[in-house]
């Protein structure tokens, strides 16, 4: 018995990311068959785009996910942080300023996220949710339900300026991503967020202001969903108040079919850069092939269920969940 | 025993309750250098929760811990660390999907360039402090949720002396281990003594009691009902006494009496 669950975990380690290698490999290698279109530079920088912004806002997902939360409020942050770009920028006031206050109203979304769900001890997917419907209620309220368009360059080049054959959005995700990866595996923060996922109590009880890392993290989430939300405006030079709805969706599913535990306590930020890409691939590829978007939809619904069926399924022999041993007392 | 000077820790009129469970009611103990001290007592009888509320890991609703010449209402555990109190839960407070060193680390990871983990130090730091301990694990890297019970006690253990300081908790550090693995543990808690730590252990194991420690705490129903010195008490008598029978009974039929009991 031991020996089978030791098997399943050393398996477990580096499978979920190379079956999603694999299956991307194979994704592209059929895609490229089906279409010589799909192969093309013009259609991969696409395909980059897409996933950059979703892999930003994905990072931060992670980070919670890791720690057994899970933040709903992403897509409305998303619009929030947007629209006060936008406002500000209508304001007069100069781009920086406006990016760093858009950045800064994620933030403080993410902090009130954290402060509730590790002060209150409440639920994070209650929380979340909540916070999900206010966000979106005050981008609605700020903008009146219109969007705000007509943005300085120096902003519009945020989201689809040109870098050599990149744009600004892809070169943040990979910034993004290889922090996440260095914070998540190398640095107390990153420790602290898994053994929250792991552990809460032993993680209190070690010392650690556990509630002050929690807050941290949910902060974190809002700043790279605010981040998100600058990509999403300065590329359509429009701030939406109906902005970034079913990013969490999206995100989320990233994160799982990446391979890190719903449960918390293991993740791979790796697992959710590939993720991205799949994801990014097959709904290119789904359009390439004209699949009507309805049916995209159902195809990336059912890749996300069986993302969560595989989780849930390794959950199920992993220790620290569910099968521990406690001695009692 | 080295008994003359002041105690270690003093915990004065302590009581806790959870709802309407008196899990303590109204504990004093001392506990000095250079000693062991036994906590026994039936399942229940509140020994966890007196020696949580030490660690930091709950706090009281009535009483005072004494260190020194300070007196705390309660502690938070990074206090409690920081006053020298380390501690092996019974529920091991282990993170089962991380790895040996970042458990026995945690909370206290060593860093280089200001910010990242110094992960190679930590597994050979990791190792020799197990090695140390004759704990045997075959693997550092291996996630602590797979480990056998006694492996994952060991580990606990190892965290608890890593950390160091004056007073060692361990809430019974052997139940899940085998002959061998208990017997490293005993001779570790005799080591720790000799170094002049305040030792306290919890253990059902009558025997191993008897032949380690200085002082035996028996505790029923959240209460002390006896502090007895090891060498002058017999094992029927606690056993009794762990029984709920009075202190009277229990050394009339034992035909001693100890000056020390309540
Ligand atoms: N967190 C808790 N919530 C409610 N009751 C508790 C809690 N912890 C302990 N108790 C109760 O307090 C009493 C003492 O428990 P404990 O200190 O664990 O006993 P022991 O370690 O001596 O077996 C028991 O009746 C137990 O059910
Ligand atoms: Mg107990």
């Amino acid at each position: 018995m031991k020996q089978y669950k030791r098997f399943l975990m050393m398996w477990d380690q580096t499978f979920s990311q190379i079956l999603l290698g694999l299956v991307l490999l194979i994704t592209v290698i059929l895609l490229g068959l089906a279409s010589p279109f799909f192969m093309t530079w013009d259609n991969w920088r696409n395909i980059l785009d897409q996933s950059a912004l979703q892999v930003i806002i994905a990072v931060g997902m992670t980070f919670v996910i890791c720690t057994g939360g899970i933040d709903l409020s992403v897509g409305s942050i998303t619009a929030l942080s947007g629209v006060c770009m936008a406002v500000a920028m209508h304001a007069g006031v100069s781009v920086e300023m406006a990016v760093f206050l858009g950045i800064i109203a994620g933030a403080i979304v993410g902090m009130g996220n954290g402060l509730l769900i590790s002060r209150l001890n409440l639920n994070p997917f209650i929380v979340t949710l909540g916070t999900m419907a206010v966000v979106r209620g005050v981008a609605l309220i700020i903008t009146k339900g219109i969007p705000i368009y007509g943005f300085p360059r120096e902003f519009t080049w945020l989201g689809n300026g040109h870098i050599g054959p990149l744009n600004p959005p892809m070169l943040m995700a990979v910034f993004i991503a290889l922090l996440g990866a260095l914070v998540l595996n190398q640095t107390k923060l990153g420790n602290y967020t898994l053994a929250l996922g792991g552990n809460e109590e032993a993680l209190r009880r070690s010392g650690v202001a556990h509630k002050l890392y929690k807050l941290i993290i949910y902060t974190i989430c809002g700043i790279t969903a605010a981040m998100g939300g600058m990509v999403v405006t300065a590329r359509l030079n429009t701030a939406e108040p109906l902005a970034g709805s079913m990013f969490e969706l999206d995100a989320i599913a990233a994160v799982v079919l990446g391979g890190t535990d719903m449960k918390g306590g293991r993740g791979s930020i790796t697992g959710t850069v590939m993720a991205c890409l799949l994801l990014g691939v097959l709904r290119n590829g789904l359009t390439i092939l004209s699949i009507p978007s309805y049916y995209q939809q159902l195809a990336i619904g059912i890749i996300i269920l069986v993302a969560i069926i595989i989780s849930e399924l390794r959950l199920k022999n992993a220790p620290g969940h569910g099968n521990t041993i406690y001695l009692g007392g | 025993m080295s008994q003359s000077i002041e105690p270690a820790i003093k915990i004065v009129h302590m009581s806790k309750s959870f709802g309407n469970i008196e899990a303590l009611r109204d504990v004093s103990l001392e506990i000095y250098s250079g000693e062991i001290l036994a906590i026994v007592g039936d399942n229940g009888a509140g020994k966890s929760t007196l020696i949580k509320i030490l660690a930091g890991a709950l706090t009281s609703d009535e009483g005072q811990i004494i260190i020194g010449d300070k007196s705390y209402n309660f502690l938070s555990p990074g206090r409690a660390i920081s006053l020298g109190i380390s501690t092996v839960y019974q529920d091991l407070a282990l993170v089962d999907c991380r790895d040996v060193a970042s458990n026995i680390f945690l909370g206290r990871e060593p860093v280089y360039a200001g910010f990242l983990v110094d992960r190679r130090k930590m597994q050979k730091e990791a190792a020799r402090i197990l090695e140390g301990l004759q704990i045997n694990i075959p693997s550092l890297s291996t996630q602590v949720g797979l480990l056998s019970g006694g492996q994952r006690q060991g580990v606990a253990v190892a965290r608890a002396v890593y950390q160091g300081g004056k007073v060692i908790i361990f809430d019974e550090p052997t139940a899940a281990m085998g002959l061998q693995e208990s017997a490293k543990v005993i001779k570790l808690l005799l080591k720790l003594r000799e170094e002049g730590m305040a030792v306290i252990v919890i253990s059902h194991n009558l025997n191993q009691v008897f032949e380690i420690s200085d002082r035996i705490c028996v505790m029923c129903h959240g209460q002390v009902v006896a502090i007895c010195k090891t060498k002058e008490s017999l094992p029927n008598q606690i056993v009794g006494l762990i029984m709920g029978a009075t202190v009277k009974e229990a050394y009339n039929a034992a035909g001693v009496y100890s000056d020390e009991a309540i």
